[in-house]
């Protein structure tokens, strides 16, 4: 059998207060484990305040040769953009 | 470079290109970065894999050469800071094996083709670090080196690739400053010290030179590789660079370079220098330097030995992944 760990994606939280955010992937045998190698692999220059870590397997993406169709209906949505409104200069910036 | 005689595929012209080649090539062209999963020509990705792997494997290898000095760093601090980088290292081989293995070859299939010798690491990591000066010597010249054909690859095509080496650009050239501080150290010493450096430039001079591959005029494939963006200068561009950029550096630290037809050359704007022995590169990369058979029987055994320990660790993951289902039921 082969006995190689599962893979990890592996998400960070820098100071900021912002978003976790996917910074790689790694091989550990649980998620105890996984978030450990984390700390080491990924921040080891204080990169961040929060270690998120889910089997790669678990995760569902959509697929890159639906771009098209998975996107398109938002791009005849103009009036979704603040541009599409024209506001007197009177009015100052709003 | 880290990947050095990188097997591509013969280039081709736009008219034997299928529709879908002719529309992959235009997304690099337009600097459009490619994504796991995405349709790409299998030769892209078997170059790529060629690459990153071989790349992965230097850095993993390359933490042998300076860790034979972890106990034996003249001050706590030296130590400290060689253990690090020795850490980097790993950090860097791992980043480069997750990106691989976004284009589907498994981390067990890397490690076995470096094991059974199918796949190479840089012909650096087969020279001996008979002093400390070398630790000097290899932050300064190995990793200037590196970061030489690394700082262009953040551009490389590939995105998992490009951003891996976001990361280790970013802390590499902490490595090339600690290697030169070192050096100041020795060559500011005792004669003997300054001795020991200048001995240690002129054993990785040349050996640092071939990192970088053989010449342009000996150099098959690059142009398919450069096409895709995968290699992003020729050897000798990122060669001449190299040595530019290093000469002043040994000047500064009053060491001569050990070629004797080192000459600034006003019309290029650059320095002519001499060509290392392509016979001994050719004799390393094919196994037979001065560690070859060290380096990978030490990589093999750490492997080996630790089977017990990853197989361990698994089964544990898998007896308390039974033992929370089991309770989960009794809960329900």
């Amino acid at each position: 059998m082969s006995s190689e760990w599962p893979l990890w994606e592996i998400f960070i939280r820098g100071q900021h207060g912002l978003n976790h955010r996917h910074v790689g992937s790694l091989h550990a045998p649980d998620a105890e484990m996984a978030i450990r190698n984390a700390r080491d692999v990924y921040t080891r220059r204080n990169e961040g305040v929060s270690i998120w870590v889910v089997r790669s397997n678990d995760i569902t993406a959509s697929s890159p040769s639906e771009k098209g169709p998975l996107y398109d209906p938002s791009n005849s949505k103009v009036y979704r953009h603040p541009t599409f409104y024209d506001i007197p200069d009177e009015i100052g910036h709003m | 470079m880290y990947a050095q005689l990188v097997k591509s595929e013969g280039s081709k012209s736009r008219d034997e290109m299928t529709p879908e080649e002719i529309a992959f090539q235009d997304r690099i062209d337009r600097n459009e970065k490619i994504e796991p999963k995405e349709w790409m020509p299998e030769g892209y990705r078997k170059t790529l894999i060629r690459q990153i792997g071989q790349h992965a494997h230097s850095e993993i290898v390359g933490q042998l050469p300076e860790g034979n000095w972890i106990t034996r760093a003249p001050t706590l601090e030296r130590k400290a800071i060689l253990l690090a980088k020795v850490q980097d290292e790993a950090g860097h081989g791992l980043y480069l094996y997750c990106a691989a293995e976004t284009l589907g070859v498994s981390r067990d299939e890397l490690l076995e083709k470096l094991h059974s010798g199918n796949m190479k690491y840089s012909s650096i990591f087969n020279y001996p670090t008979l002093t400390w000066a070398d630790m000097g010597a290899v932050g300064w010249l190995v990793d200037g080196a590196a970061i030489m054909n690394q700082v262009p690859l953040q551009r490389t095509s590939y995105g998992p690739y490009s951003r891996a080496m976001i990361r280790i650009c970013k802390e590499e050239s902490f490595h090339q400053r600690q290697g030169y501080d070192i050096m100041m150290k020795m060559c500011a010493g005792t004669p003997e010290q300054k001795a020991m450096a200048q001995d240690a430039l002129n054993r990785f001079w040349y050996p640092a030179l071939m990192m970088f591959g053989p010449s342009d005029k000996d150099s098959v494939h690059s142009a398919q590789s450069m096409a895709w963006k995968i290699k992003m200068n020729t050897n000798d561009e990122l060669r001449q660079k190299f040595v530019d950029q290093t000469v002043p550096q040994a000047e500064y630290l009053g060491l001569t370079v050990p070629d004797p037809d080192l000459k600034w050359n006003e019309d290029k704007g650059g320095y002519d220098f001499s060509e290392p022995d392509w016979s001994e590169f050719f004799a390393v990369i094919a196994g037979n330097g001065p560690c070859n058979a060290e380096r990978l029987g030490a990589r093999v055994k750490a492997w080996e030995d630790g089977a017990w320990f990853r197989e361990g660790l698994m089964a544990h993951a898998a007896k308390a992944e039974d033992r929370a289902r089991a309770a989960r039921h009794a809960a329900e």
